[in-house]
């Protein structure tokens, strides 16, 4: 068990000094990796949350897992620069990358903010040590946008809350052992009023899940079924009716993780071979033409934009910091992502022109099939249409969306037709 | 301008006073109605204020309040981009930049400044903004190819003689001294060239924005002695690269500040305006094209803030972030500004409206030291360099 104590870190340890031990103890103790040949670490399949537990594990024993997590949790309680500093130092190490996000980045930073103090204790801690891997349940089958209005119910039966419904787009939920799920506790209220969140093991009795096929073979995302899920009153995370609040703050940590501005994310660099960034130069080479400069010119401008990127997160990191932008600053991020995103895989497929679409010498159908899934970066953590919404109104101050939902008791709503 | 320090919140909200009162866009439409790029005493005024003397060390007379004179010189630059001010900025910040350089490592060879030798007198001119400077690198007909001139500094018995043509010359008619990039024995050299010198003509040239000059010099065998040249031959490379980056950067800082006011009132005249009894702004698709105008001005200001950081620390990824800025910016800004006119309805295409004012700065910019497909161009080289073999 982790120390428990509440007192303030004490900081000891210069970021260079932290860095240094780092860097002598990941030559010790983690696997080395070519950074631009990194491991395949599909979020699709069982063996690498299995590699990734055991990785988290190391991290935790050598003393290095959530370094900005409090220490009464398992973490180091340390600032930012530290992290920064040791994901620096992991660039050549193989890292549980897919633990990042939602487990760390939104599901324990959640917990951190709602969770009661024997939630902290347990939940954040176990993931911590490598123990548990946490997926939020929000989205369903009836409408992604509108979380707010999910219809997945929880009613009390006695002294048990008993679930009924549907999620979808849960990443990888087949390897979780949480999910934080939002259901509607009341249904004679505005929408955001009679939600609650809970805290679900992922084996309970009641939940069906089934593996979602998307555009690029991948299966990592789960859609599963509530039929008579049983759950205590200590499974509510926050307060009964006030899951709302619990629902914002996941998705606040999403919109920062996505773009990549999360301190509780552990290392850097690419998940997997499928993630790793285009390298223009080669594909240049690989289609005959180094020397294009039409070609080197597009290309240029994609290494401007993921600069450009990179610079932004950054700056929109601390400028969240130090109040010059709100909180809602992390949606810029998020769009930011996706325009990139879009400009990386039209860039590429231009590039690659023929080789992209048939299979030749140059091997480079990869670039036609990444291309297919591009929209993906527009639609995960929320469509870019609802975060242009976000920026429009809670960052400029615009009027906000007509929304006939508005005060009205969620059970007078019109839905779906069926 | 968050996390500044006191000194730079002070220099800054005064520069931003003077700038109100002293160079408002009223102001800067008489200046252009009576033809007049800016006025020297004016100049003079804001060099008092310290802005000429941001690159300079103290001990040649200048001096920077937070100790990071680039970081300085971007701020004041963004706050002129808010009334899109006139003066000389750029070209005598440019010019001090490669003149400081120049001295600093003669200072460090000899371990004396040498009057002659250091050009400290014409540093402690532009400082005070007794005197304007400009760099004179563009060349007629050709794209921005600092390295590549045509004008020549062939050797004479006391020192150099200068022929050939420049354009491009901002403040050129205003300067009393260029500094001219010339191809001198199989070299790249620059001379201090003082533009009342027997054979140099000045003629102006029109450009796009209200007040920004710029001229067309021609150097007709123009003598310069020997402590013209600045720095040595095997410097000077550098000194153009440092020189460019302050250019680069001025303009980038510049166009953030255009930006930001111009998103300013775009979002006030878009939520006070109403049509179909409803303000423009509670329109999605208006509020879709706002998101997306704050989302690149927040950009600009990223990549903006990330290259004027490594001009300052002099980093070996400063030319680099300069381009990733310039490319940026240059691509995205009057495109931005265009929409904003859009916005606007037609009001925003009349004379009388001050968004063309605007326009002008950031049209000028794009194209100015390099387009956005040059630096495309220069990042992809470069990061092709940076690149690990692998």
């Amino acid at each position: 068990m982790t120390e428990t104590t509440s007192a303030p870190t004490e900081i000891t340890e210069s970021v260079a000094e932290f860095a240094a031990r780092a860097r002598a103890w990941l030559a010790e103790n983690m696997p080395r990796i070519d950074p631009t040949n990194p491991p395949a670490a599909d979020r699709g399949e069982e063996e690498p949350w299995q590699r990734v537990r055991e990785l988290q594990k190391r991290l935790y024993e050598g003393g290095f897992a959530g370094i900005c997590f409090p220490r009464e949790y398992g973490g180091l309680g340390l600032p930012i620069d530290y992290q920064k500093a040791f994901d620096a130092e992991t660039r050549n190490y193989e890292m549980p990358m897919i633990l990042n996000t939602p487990t760390f980045t939104i599901c324990c930073a959640t917990i951190l903010d709602t969770g009661s103090e024997e939630q902290k204790r347990q939940h954040i801690s176990a993931a911590l040590r490598g123990d548990e891997v946490l997926v939020q349940l929000l989205s369903e089958p009836s409408g992604g946008s509108d979380l707010a209005g999910v219809i997945t119910r929880a009613d009390k039966v006695a002294d048990k809350w008993v679930v009924n419904g549907a999620k979808t787009w849960s990443t990888s939920a087949f390897a979780a052992d949480y999910g934080l799920l939002l259901a509607r506790t009341n249904w004679d209220v505005p929408k955001h009023e009679g939600l609650s969140m809970f805290l679900v093991p992922m084996n309970s009795a009641g939940i069906t899940l089934r593996r979602i096929k998307q555009v690029n073979g991948s299966v990592e995302f789960c859609e599963e079924f509530f039929d008579n899920l049983e759950l205590d009153d200590d499974a509510v995370l926050g307060e009964v009716n006030n899951g709302w609040h619990v629902a914002s703050r996941q998705l606040y940590h999403e919109r920062r993780a996505v773009g990549g501005g999360s301190e509780f994310a552990s290392g850097i660099g690419s998940e997997g071979k499928t993630d790793v960034p285009v390298d223009y130069a080669a594909l240049l080479e690989a289609v005959g033409q180094a020397d294009n400069e039409r070609l080197q010119n597009i290309a240029g401008r994609a290494l401007v934009y993921r600069m450009v990127h990179a610079q932004l997160i950054n700056h929109v990191y601390h400028g969240v910091n130090d109040g010059s932008l709100p909180p809602a600053a992390g949606s810029i991020i998020r769009i930011s992502h996706a325009v990139n995103t879009q400009l990386e895989m039209d860039t590429a497929l231009a590039i690659a022109g023929s080789a992209a679409v048939v299979d030749g010498a140059e091997g480079l159908l990869r670039v036609g099939e990444r291309y297919l899934s591009r929209q993906s970066a527009s639609l995960g953590g929320g469509s870019t249409e609802i975060a242009r919404n976000i920026i429009a109104e809670r960052i400029l101050g615009l009027p906000r969306e007509y929304a006939p939902d508005r005060g009205v008791p969620f059970k007078e709503v019109k839905r779906n037709r069926s | 301008m968050s996390g500044a320090s006191p000194e730079r919140l002070l220099f800054a909200s005064t520069a931003q006073a003077f700038l109100e009162k002293e160079a408002s866009l009223t102001r800067v439409r008489e200046l252009h109605d009576a033809g007049v790029s800016f006025e020297p005493e004016w100049w003079r005024r804001a060099a008092e204020l310290g802005w000429a003397g941001l690159l300079v060390p103290e001990d040649l007379g200048g001096g920077s309040v937070s100790g990071n004179g680039v970081e300085d010189l971007a701020v004041v630059a963004e706050l002129m981009g808010k009334t899109v001010a006139p003066g000389p900025l750029h070209p005598v910040s440019t010019v001090l930049a490669g003149l400081v350089d120049a001295a600093d490592e003669r200072w460090r060879e000899e371990q004396t400044i040498d009057e002659n030798h250091s050009h400290a007198t014409t540093i402690e001119a532009l400082v005070s903004g007794d005197a304007i400077a400009s760099w004179a690198v563009y060349e007629p007909g050709k794209p921005w190819a600092p390295l590549e001139p045509t004008v020549r500094g062939a050797r004479t018995a006391t020192g150099f003689r200068i022929d050939g043509v420049k354009d491009r010359v901002e403040a050129g008619s205003q300067s009393a001294i260029l500094m001219v990039v010339a191809e001198s024995e199989g070299a790249i050299r620059q001379f201090l060239v003082p533009t009342d010198a027997p054979g140099v003509r000045v003629e102006p040239q029109r450009s796009i924005d209200l007040v920004k000059r710029y001229d067309r010099v021609t150097f007709d065998g123009v003598k310069v002695d020997e402590s013209a040249a600045v720095g040595t031959a095997a410097q000077t490379p550098t000194l153009i690269e440092r020189q460019a980056q302050i250019a680069m950067v001025l303009q980038c800082a510049e166009v953030v500040g255009i930006l930001d006011r111009v998103l300013e009132f775009t979002i006030q005249w878009a939520s006070d305006r109403h049509s179909f009894g409803r303000p423009l702004a509670s329109y999605q698709a208006l509020k879709h094209r706002f998101a997306d105008l704050k989302i690149w001005l927040e950009a600009c200001r990223a990549t903006t803030r990330a290259a004027v950081a490594e001009v300052a620390e002099r980093s070996p990824g400063a030319n680099l972030a300069v381009s990733v800025a310039k490319s940026y910016v240059g691509e995205y800004a009057q495109g931005m500004v265009q929409d904003c006119i859009q916005l606007h309805g037609g009001i925003g295409v009349t004379w009388e409206h001050d968004l063309h004012l605007y326009l002008r700065r950031a049209t000028l910019y794009r194209s100015m030291f390099g387009t956005p497909e040059d630096h495309n161009l220069r990042v992809y080289g470069l990061t092709k360099e940076l690149e690990p073999a692998s």
